[in-house]
């Protein structure tokens, strides 16, 4: 009766040793797989691009032909229309979604704050197909309109004449990089309108996240400064939460750079250099998403899988850098 | 009582699954042929109670897929080439299913009866040649018809497509400087021209856009109600495409053995140019895998009934029919399927 209770802790001790150890392998193990994942596609691209990355070498990556009659491929136009699409998406969106995040978390009031932040959020569960629709159906005839406007001037078609024949010798001036090519509203302009706003959710709601955690005693102690709201937030908000928003801006460039139909459908797929804003482009997703199902010689298969290899280190590059810049921009004492 | 009951509904659904495993039959690519293909085997199912499941990926994917024998049968609407045939682990056969026609569809404001185009004119436009529809090129061959001085919108295909493939190969036939500059191929490296996905994006482009000419199936144009001009043959008579002019492409071309040509620019004097055959393509040997006698067999039913009474669904959903003689030299291939050595 006096003997003490054993503590029951020592017996389950053996049992909750093990189970550390069982989660701990479980643990490796799915880590693994995502790495294992990583590297297999690494691979898999790697293997299927390298009878073409044989054949050109990285020239495949500098070269500007893609004939798939003549069997020669050189992605250097998607790269860059798949950089100028996505930054100038990015220039666009970042603005508009930080005003936004400002807007939902220092301005609005409580009763508008929520449903507006909640429908920037809904832009993001769109799926990109009603995006694409949306922009072929909606925003294209707005744009032909326009368009047909301006050739509706006499003066304008002579210039558009002027400007094909600079167009068909490779070439382009100031002017007619802004001279409608065509009258159907497709084209580079639209693919970039349509990423713009495919993208602004991701950084408008990651920004107005980062804005809210800014501590309450960085903004009092600004006030009893005597700052006014706006120096509030320029000199004691943004800089905070600057690192943050860098970081929604990092998620919205990945998925400009990836995103596929809705680009494809609009762009106007051409492989040519990129001559006109309104003209036809392509981007590195765009080209494969139209022709890896048709691609019947193994060398254009290849070539488009090549395709596929670029754009995956060309999302770790951006990212790698994205983080060497946030690493930078961070204040210090901020984890 | 309950065991022997159990057992017998053991053997039962084990009989059935062998029984729909037999009878379902695979088939994977070409998009052009998919409300035909999909008519036709709802038809046959309804007949004979065998299923075909058909994917439309695309021919270049259907040509994949019959490479690495995934598929019973592939469909495509260009043949394989000599260079694609020798990757595959067996002689492969093409049989054509049906004929369609590739249309100049337009939307010129103002014109009213449908234009008039030769081969030659279709090439500068889609070169970037003649950019507006006044060009005294176009006009010439349109005598009588007001057209506006709108810029001409070039819609051409983004995606892969043996669309392309029959509109570039009636180009280069037709145009040296087509054949030089730009080639025939499912993809091609366009002059200019803005591209659209799909038949029915081209189509919706098109009807969009004034001023705007692109170049689609037949049935596409008719579906969307998109006015399409008639194209100059060989023989010098301007046809507007339909389903008879397009089965006489098949008269005016020696057919060779394996059915693998070109039908444009036909020598029939009633024939419209731009039209192609659409293919299906399996191997000759059956016995291959774990493939059974009865698959086999099971394949050869239903490609003998395309090619004869399936026949008869074409018009209706405007493909052209199979002339006699081709439907025969496509009976004569199919027959000459064996299994194991011996003939189906």
């Amino acid at each position: 009766m006096n003997e003490p209770v054993r503590p029951r802790p020592l017996t389950r001790a053996p049992l909750s040793a093990r189970s550390d150890r069982t989660f701990q392998g479980l643990i490796l193990a799915l880590a693994s797989v995502i790495v294992l994942v990583f590297v297999l596609s690494v691979y898999q691209l790697g293997r299927e691009s390298w009878p073409a990355l044989r054949e050109f070498g990285l020239s495949f990556y500098t070269e500007r032909t893609w004939n798939p009659v003549s069997g020669q491929f050189g992605a250097a136009q998607m790269l860059i229309g798949t950089l100028v699409t996505s930054l100038a998406a990015l220039v666009l969106s970042v603005p508009l979604a930080v005003a936004s995040a400002l807007f939902v978390a220092e301005y609005a009031p409580k009763w508008l704050a929520n449903p507006v932040g909640y429908l920037i959020e809904l832009l993001a569960a769109v799926p990109s197909v009603v995006y694409g629709l949306w922009a072929l159906f909606v925003i294209a005839p707005i744009l032909g309109r326009w368009q047909q406007g301006f050739f509706a001037d006499p003066a304008n078609v002579a210039l558009y004449t002027r400007c094909q024949d600079l167009w068909n010798s490779g070439q382009t001036t100031l002017q007619c990089f802004f001279v409608p090519s065509a009258f159907d509203g497709r084209g580079l302009a639209l693919a970039i309108i349509i990423l713009t706003v495919m993208i602004l959710p991701y950084t408008a709601s990651v920004a107005r996240d980062v804005i809210r955690l800014v501590p309450a005693d960085q903004r009092e102690a600004m006030y009893a400064l005597g700052a006014t709201k706006w120096e509030v937030i320029s000199r004691a908000i943004l800089p905070y939460a600057r690192a943050g928003i860098l970081g929604g801006v990092i998620l919205a460039l990945g998925r400009a750079l990836g995103e596929t139909l809705a680009v494809a459908m609009v762009i106007g797929d051409s492989q040519e250099i990129i001559k006109s804003l309104w003209g036809g482009a392509s981007t590195m997703a765009s080209v494969i998403a139209n022709q890896f199902g048709d691609a019947q010689e193994r060398l254009h298969r290849s070539s488009v899988v090549a395709l596929g290899l670029g754009l995956f280190f060309l999302s770790v590059a951006v990212n790698f850098l994205a983080r060497v810049v946030i690493a930078r921009l961070t204040p210090k004492g901020i984890q | 009582m309950k065991k022997t009951f159990l057992l017998g509904l053991a053997l039962v659904t084990t009989a059935t699954a062998s029984q729909a495993a037999a009878q379902t039959i695979t088939g994977a690519g070409a998009s052009f042929p998919f409300p035909l293909y999909s008519k036709m085997f709802a038809e046959y199912r309804s007949e004979t109670g065998v299923s075909v499941n058909y994917q439309s990926v695309g021919s270049g994917a259907g040509q994949k897929q019959i490479t690495e024998r995934t598929v019973d049968f592939a469909g495509s609407d260009n043949p394989m080439s000599d260079e694609a045939m020798k990757a595959a682990p067996g002689k492969l056969l093409h049989v054509p299913t049906a004929i369609g026609a590739v249309v100049p569809a337009y939307n010129v404001p103002g014109v009213t009866q449908p234009l008039k185009f030769t081969g030659k004119v279709l090439a500068d436009i889609y070169l970037g040649k003649i950019r507006t529809w006044n060009d005294k090129a176009i006009a010439s061959l349109n005598p009588g018809v007001t057209l506006p001085g709108l810029p001409i919108t070039v819609v051409r295909r983004s995606d892969g497509s043996g669309t392309t493939y029959v509109f570039a190969d009636y180009l280069s036939k037709v145009s040296a400087e087509w054949r030089d500059k730009v080639g025939v191929g499912n993809s091609l490296q366009w002059p200019t021209g803005t591209g659209a996905r799909g038949n029915d994006g081209v189509a919706g482009v098109v009807k969009s856009t004034p001023g705007a000419i692109g170049y689609v199936e037949l049935v596409y144009a008719k579906q969307n109600k998109l006015p399409f001009g008639s194209v100059r043959n060989r023989a010098g008579k301007d046809v507007l495409a339909d389903n008879g002019p397009a089965s006489l492409a098949a008269q005016g071309v020696v057919i060779p053995a394996d059915t693998r040509v070109s039908l444009t620019n036909s020598a029939n004097r009633d024939a419209y140019p731009i039209a192609s055959f659409t293919y299906v393509i399996f191997y000759a040997e059956q016995k291959y895998g774990n493939r059974t006698e009865a698959q086999a067999k099971a394949l050869k039913n239903l490609l003998t009934w395309m090619v004869t009474k399936g026949q008869a669904y074409n018009e209706g959903l405007d493909y052209a029919k199979l002339p006699p003689a081709v439907a025969n030299k496509a009976r004569n291939i199919i027959a000459s399927m064996t299994y194991g050595g011996k003939k189906l």
